[in-house]
């Protein structure tokens, strides 16, 4: 016990990647392929859930830390740890993961490596969330683009060349920016421990490369911004999103709108407010206007859709610029009082978002397999047909309409709470948007369920069927999780709320 | 005594290469398994060493063979090793041991797989060339150092012309050897002012490049002379604007000889030219380091683009190794640790990359007997060891993290920035652009549908092939995830190379 | 000692005489083993030479006439050697080989080859040229019936007679100043001050005519290419190995000895001499012979124009006036000798049995007869400069002294050379490595070859291999040679 209390963080890490190559050992039975599968991923999840249960969020810095050699050479170490901002998000990814494996049982198609490509996957983006290096941090944020790539290009669906490419692309070409930063930090410190180059990038003065060092600052605060921007996506930089979601196959679409989206903005928290404060704060503006344009033009995207999945998928866009405006509310005033309301409620949203977004790709999913089609216009009435199937997608819309009582209001409603004294117009302008969220979710469920039946779906081969057991399993911990957030926010707020409190 | 590692190493693929000659012509497979007993007694002996200075720690020249060769002139048969070439001779093991192994040449209703036509010959000048390249990673004496040099250089034309693409072969082959012998021709004249000034300086004339290290030139005779000689070498780096030979070469060449070719030889060019270029006269390197900073960051981002718009499969390799040898000698440029780290370590990696990618070319050239991209597509399902063996070395051209492109690339760049930043920023552009092209090949031709004149006559690839995708890949992985198997090593090279950068 | 000092002479004029008796006692199917005879007089010669009469300190014998010393003999033991392989290869001539007076004639020359070597004076230098010179008139219009080779001979014999004659008043002039015929003793006679430096120069300008016609440097090299291509193949390797040779021997002892005061004359801010002119000459040599080399299509021709090219490297040693060039020049002469033989031998081999030496005619020899064309490879790239072949390390040496002397021009034009030379080189081993034969059924024709043959092109492939490896004895006897000159 003790040597897994202090080798947790990196069992959790390389567990899943461990037991994607001793996959490539084992027969090629698809049952035995899935099952596994999923109990890999569930031992992360188990392990996840016990450090929780041992986290103390009061305690000061991370913890469960570890430190190995991995690249002396240049002063990079395997360095993990955890503080209440990062477990979230370790607990978010190994929640999902499995979730994800589970509504994969579908997939026949080359099952081995569609398996092993999500275990790497999942040690990617929990690589991120623990990394306290900096290069190690960017190796793992680029390693993850590899599986998912891979998984769109593969398993997705018809338009997916164009949409893989577009997502390594963009996202690579974001990252660039992101590297060169690192390298910089790194040639100038000799080391890529956050804490040390932290302190000692926060405390340089004079010249550098022979600019004033604040240029130089500004310049480097761009170009992480950018690379994580492309991730959350911020609006302009969201364009590969639609397409990623909607090519990915449903699983990948999970994983991809649950964590992907979250990497952007945990890098936002993690590098970019406590690397340049005094940058955050005089752009806060900008990432302000970009966060009132991504909830605003989110919205009107997501009304604008016939597909279902590019609904969604707009609505991510949407959802993500609330955890971004909240960001900019707290750099903008950080240390005060509606600044840490404003970061709790963009952490939670973080969360909250990963949990109603995989269920909302996974219900399109669970529809799209049965009638093949995404069109909204195919659909109407089916309520009917699929009681359970509805009853569950008009549970999850609710939560992403941000109806009381279920998570995504109590995050929202922190967010546009602590924001509001600090960026009063663009807060105001953000809140108009919410009611087009409400419009376009409202939409999504009328076409599909309510409205006159589509005769098409009520007979004959078409016939349409309810919901399977196994896949209202996948649904049941989501749901379970957005109620229970919604009606009770505290044991999560807490944890968050210290170490917000300590950060910023 | 101990043994006498290096010389074994050295001489015996010459060795080899005679017996396969005196064997009758009829019998192929002879030939062969003395090739590969050849092959296999290098690898094992190659690994030893890197092994044995691996884990002993050891530092500076080692595994030290001296014998008379001409004392009269000074010059002696020296060999010896350090952090820099243990790696190189290594690499040269693989090479060979895996171009044996997928020119053994199987005789297949659809495949005309390995040579087929006087393997005895084949074999014969490659090991010669084979020899040429251990003996040059291996002298300390830098007339042996030349003597091997072109050794290796000559039968690159025969085996290209003999065994090369019928349609340039001719073109190509002559290219090849005139630029590289006048390259080293030129090199030579500096070698020989050197040695006559170091011995009008010390007193003892001698070949001997430990001696000659601390010959004391004088600023002005390192300045004439340091171009010439890093130039005469680094046309074999494939360094812009000299490169030109190069993508011809590799494409008119055989499938092993492409490997050797672009894995090993490249190196050849990189590794004279730091070891005689730099280590003999720093002064003039650090004069003329911008010039070769320039060529080489040309050569990286132009090389980069026109692999982009190839639509020859081996051309895409050809120019990508051309930008590859760009960042070594970008490495080179640098002169400070971080850089030249890089560069070491870059060397190792792109010749296992690029080794492996001639191979799968070849693979496919092989079934497919076209070599246009918009002509292949669907690779993957009838041959998915070479479709994985190229993603994985897709990745490790696109410095990938987690593969040893990224190990190697990352210090480079940290180098750069210590020296001249901007050049980072503009050479990390063919990051992107790698990552767009590799991927553009891995889609177009691996997968995708498969034209109908391929199904059913593009058959797998041999055990053999297997095999030795399998040994590069494993090496590739490897060192991405555990740098410290090779990368100390490679710093007790640099540090000897920054003493003398900084004591002379 | 005297007897000691002409020991191989002696021997050869033994075997000379030996060859003639016999020739008319055996029937004329037979007498290609004068061949055999020849040959084994050689190697007996040369071994003989070798254990009883090595030189010790340079003396001076017959009135001062020869000189006994290490270059000479060195030179010596070379000459005889390719005299002894030269047999080998006339043996299966059709033409040649069964006629008793070519052995003759050869080792006639041979005796003139060695004198020169040794000579040290200018009377007997003059005799030593024209003694080597008719045979190989004679040898060189040896087929009467060929009108090539008529006109080879004659051509090579008007050439000679000519450019000798020029050398003889060059000589005669030098008598003249010097009142002294003795090659040691114009170093005394002629210092600078004393004489005068322009008709000093002039005169060995007149000197350089002579010897330059029989080591073909330019411009005195076009009797070359028409005489290797109309002489039977034999006595063409011959020309331009051995006769070649027997030149540069005399080059490095006149000038070392005799013109030591007039290597660089100090002239305003140049230093002017005969380095001067030979380096000119050098660099045009090397140019023309390389360039003119390009185009050809018949291999006799083209290593015609690539001997010419290699007196032009050799040069540079001599060039370069040091212990070291000299030991460059001497050692360069082995390598080339050693491979140019190989390389002549099999034009000779291929050229017997195709009945052409164009390049079309070397199609898909690789596959006819794999190990000739390995011999030939061997041999080409050895003339190409690569290792690990002798002619690397020679080339190597003498850019070494070029490079010492500070000649750096010259040795990068060299290297600018050799590179065009590797093209024309590889360019022939394309013939015989990638082109097929009409019909591709080489299978069914491979090249016969004959014991004498196969003797002696795999002497000289081993012999090209070893001077390319193990070099340390090799050197160590040109530097010998050399040390005796200094």
């Amino acid at each position: 016990m003790d040597f897994l209390n202090a080798h947790l963080l990196s069992a959790i890490l390389f567990i899943p990647a461990i037991a994607a190559l001793i996959m490539l050992l084992l027969p090629d039975r698809p049952g035995l392929l899935r099952w596994y599968a999923l109990i890999a991923s569930l031992i992360p999840f188990a392990l996840a859930v016990y450090m929780w249960s041992n986290f103390q969020p009061s305690a000061p810095g991370f913890q469960f830390q570890e430190q190995h050699d991995w690249y002396a050479a240049i002063g990079s170490s395997l360095h993990l740890g955890v503080d209440g901002l990062s477990i979230t998000m370790v607990l978010l990814t190994t929640l999902l993961t499995p979730l994800a494996i589970l509504a994969s049982f579908s997939v026949t198609d080359r099952i081995k490596p569609y398996m092993m490509l999500f275990l790497f996957l999942e040690t990617g983006m929990l690589g991120v969330f623990m990394a306290l290096d900096l290069l190690l941090f960017f190796v793992f944020w680029e390693v993850g683009l590899v599986p998912m790539y891979f998984l769109i290009n593969q398993w997705g669906s018809a338009n997916r060349n164009y949409a893989s490419l577009k997502f390594m692309i963009y996202t690579m070409g974001g990252s660039l920016g992101l590297l060169l930063g690192i390298q910089l930090l790194g040639a100038l410190f000799g080391t890529f421990d956050l804490a040390i180059i932290t302190a000692k990038w926060n405390a340089i003065q004079g010249l550098l490369l022979g600019y004033p060092i604040s240029t130089v600052k500004a310049v480097i605060f761009w170009a992480f911004v950018i690379a994580f921007a492309v991730k959350v996506p911020i609006w302009p930089f969201h364009t590969w999103l639609p397409d990623a979601h909607t090519e990915a196959p449903t699983a990948g679409s999970m994983i991809l709108a649950g964590v992907l989206l979250k990497l952007g903005a945990y890098g936002f928290l993690r590098l970019v407010l406590p690397l340049y404060p005094d940058q955050a704060r005089d752009f806060a503006w900008v990432l302000a206007l970009l966060a009132t344009a991504a909830i605003v033009f989110g919205a009107f995207g997501s009304l604008g859709q016939s597909d279902f999945k590019r609904l969604v998928a707009y609505s991510s866009v949407n959802h993500m610029g609330f955890v971004v405006l909240g960001i900019a509310a707290a750099a903008l005033a950080a240390g005060t009082q509606d600044a840490h309301i404003a970061m709790n409620g963009a952490i939670l949203q973080m969360f909250n978002h990963g949990l109603s977004a995989a269920g909302m790709f996974f219900l399109v999913g669970v529809i799209y397999e049965r009638t093949h089609t995404r069109d909204l216009n195919q659909y109407g009435g089916l309520f009917p047909l699929v009681p359970i199937y509805g009853g569950i997608l008009i549970f999850t819309s609710m939560a992403s309409l941000g109806l009381p009582g279920l998570n995504g209001f109590i995050s929202e409603f922190l967010v546009v709470r602590g924001s509001y004294p600090i960026l009063t117009p663009y807060t105001a302008i953000s809140m108009l948007g919410l009611l087009f969220t409400g419009a376009y979710i409202l939409k999504g469920i009328l076409k599909v369920l309510h409205g006159p039946l589509n005769e098409h779906w009520a007979h004959g081969e078409h016939k349409l069927t309810e919901i399977k057991p196994r896949e209202v399993i996948v649904m049941v911990p989501l749901m379970a999780l957005i109620l229970f957030i919604g009606i009770w926010p505290a044991w999560i707020l807490d944890v968050i709320n210290k170490a917000v409190t300590r950060l910023f | 005594m101990t043994f006498p590692f290096l010389s074994v190493i050295v001489f015996t693929p010459a060795v080899a290469g005679m017996v396969i000659l005196l064997i009758p012509a009829g019998k192929k497979n002879v030939a062969r398994s003395i090739a590969l007993a050849a092959a296999v007694l290098d690898i094992v002996l190659a690994l030893s060493v890197y092994v044995t200075y691996l884990t002993q720690h050891l530092v500076g020249y080692q595994f030290i063979e001296q014998y008379n060769w001409l004392p009269a002139l000074g010059i002696s048969l020296h060999f010896g090793v350090d952090g820099m070439s243990t790696p190189l001779i290594l690499l040269t093991g693989v090479v060979m041991f895996t171009g044996v192994l997928i020119s053994w040449g199987e005789d297949h209703a659809h495949v005309q797989a390995g040579i087929q036509d006087r393997p005895r010959e084949f074999f014969a000048f490659l090991f010669i060339l084979a020899s040429g390249v251990f003996g040059v990673f291996a002298s300390l004496d830098l007339f042996m150092l030349f003597f091997f040099y072109e050794i290796a250089v000559f039968p690159m034309y025969l085996l290209i012309v003999i065994w090369g693409w019928i349609q340039t072969r001719e073109y190509a082959a002559m290219k090849l050897t005139l630029y590289l012998f006048l390259g080293s021709v030129i090199a030579l004249v500096g070698a020989l002012a050197m040695y006559w000034v170091a011995g009008h300086n010390t007193g003892t004339y001698t070949f001997d490049m430990l001696q000659m290290e601390k010959a004391n030139f004088s600023p002005q005779f390192q300045n004439i002379w340091f171009l010439p000689v890093f130039f005469g070498f680094a046309v074999l780096g494939g360094i812009w604007p000299f490169h030109n030979w190069s993508p011809d070469g590799h494409v008119a060449a055989p499938t092993a000889v492409s490997m050797f070719h672009a894995g090993v030889l490249m190196k050849l060019g990189a590794f004279a030219a730091l070891r005689v270029g730099i280590m003999l006269l720093p002064e003039g390197a650090k004069y003329w380091s911008w010039v070769i900073m320039l060529c080489a960051a040309v050569a990286v981002v132009y090389g980069a683009f026109i692999a982009f718009v190839q639509t020859d499969f081996k051309y895409v390799i050809g120019f990508s190794s051309v930008s590859h040898m760009g960042l070594v000698m970008l490495g080179l440029s640098t002169l400070n640790k971080a850089g030249l780290t890089g560069a070491g370590v870059q060397m190792f990696s792109h010749g296992i990359m690029t080794a492996l990618f001639f191979a799968v070319v070849g693979m496919v050239y092989d079934r497919a007997h076209t070599r246009q991209i918009p002509e292949l597509g669907g690779m993957s399902k009838p041959m998915p060891w070479p479709a994985i063996g190229f993603i994985i070395g897709s990745l490790v051209s696109m410095g990938m993290p987690g593969f040893s492109g990224f190990i190697a690339e990352f210090p480079i760049f940290l180098g750069v920035w210590q020296t001249h930043w901007l050049v980072a920023v503009i050479a990390s552009i063919s990051i992107i652009v790698t990552a767009a092209y590799v991927m553009l090949v891995v889609r177009r031709v691996f997968f995708g549908n498969m034209p109908e004149k391929f199904v059913d006559h593009v058959g797998p690839v041999t055990r053999l092939d297997k095999l030795a995708i399998g040994t590069l890949c494993l090496l590739m992985v490897g060192i991405g995830l555990f740098p410290a198997i090779m990368v100390p090593m490679v710093q007790t090279g640099v540090e000897h190379i920054l003493h003398l950068l900084g004591g002379a | 000692m005297t007897f000691l000092s002409v020991l191989p002479e002696s021997l050869i004029l033994l075997l000379a005489v030996i060859v003639l008796v016999v020739d008319p006692f055996w029937k004329e199917e037979n007498r290609r083993n004068l061949g055999w005879l020849t040959a084994a007089g050689c190697l007996v010669t040369f071994i003989v030479s070798v254990v009883f009469a090595r030189p010790g300190d340079p003396i001076f014998t017959f009135g001062n006439m020869v000189s006994f010393d290490w270059l000479g003999f060195f030179f010596k033991m070379l000459f005889i050697f390719g005299a002894g392989i030269t047999a080998l290869f006339l043996m299966d001539h059709e033409k040649v080989g069964r006629r008793g007076e070519a052995y003759v004639l050869l080792l006639a020359s041979t005796i003139g080859m060695c004198l020169m070597a040794s000579a040290a004076d200018l009377v007997m230098l003059y005799l030593a040229i024209e003694t080597t010179s008719i045979p190989l008139y004679i040898l060189a219009g040896f087929m009467l019936a060929d009108d090539r080779s008529t006109e080879a001979g004659f051509k090579y014999m008007l050439y000679g007679a000519m450019t000798s004659a020029v050398m003889l008043y060059g000589l005669s002039l030098l008598f003249g100043m010097a009142d002294t015929t003795n090659l040691y003793g114009l170093a005394a006679a002629l210092k600078t001050g004393q004489v005068p430096a322009g008709s000093i120069l002039g005169i060995i300008f007149l000197i350089i005519v002579g010897l330059g016609f029989k080591v073909s440097i330019v411009p005195f090299h076009f009797w070359a290419p028409d005489v290797y291509e109309g002489s039977p193949t034999p006595v063409a390797g011959f020309l331009s190995t051995a006769s070649k040779a027997a030149g540069f021997a005399v080059i490095v002892r006149l000038f070392v000895i005799a013109f030591p005061d007039f290597a660089a004359l100090p002239v305003g801010a140049f230093n002017i001499g005969w380095t001067t002119i030979l380096a000119i000459l050098a660099a045009v040599t090397m140019t023309v012979g390389n360039l003119l080399a390009l185009p050809q299509k018949n291999l006799k021709r083209l290593l015609a124009y690539s001997s010419i090219a290699h007196a032009g490297y050799a040069m540079i040693g001599i060039v370069a006036f040091s212990q070291l060039g000299t030991a460059s020049v001497v050692f360069y002469m082995l390598a080339y000798i050693v491979t140019n033989l190989a390389a002549f031998g099999i034009v000779m081999t291929v050229g017997r049995v195709v009945g052409s030496d164009e390049y079309d005619a070397y199609r898909g020899l690789s596959r006819r007869s794999p190990g000739l064309a390995l011999v030939m490879l061997v041999a080409f790239l050895s003339l190409a400069g690569m290792p690990p072949f002798g002619g690397f390390i020679a080339k190597v040496v003498v850019f070494a002294a070029g490079v010492q002397a500070s000649f750096v021009w010259l040795v990068v034009l060299g290297i600018l050379n050799s590179v065009v030379g590797v093209y024309y080189y590889l360019n022939v081993m394309k013939y015989v490595y990638l082109y097929r034969m009409e019909g591709e059924q080489e299978a069914n024709c491979p090249i016969a070859l004959t014991r004498p043959y196969v003797l002696a092109l795999v002497v000289l492939a081993v012999g090209v291999v070893l001077v390319g490896t193990i070099i340390a004895p090799w050197f160590g006897l040109s530097s010998a040679a050399a040390a005796s000159l200094f």
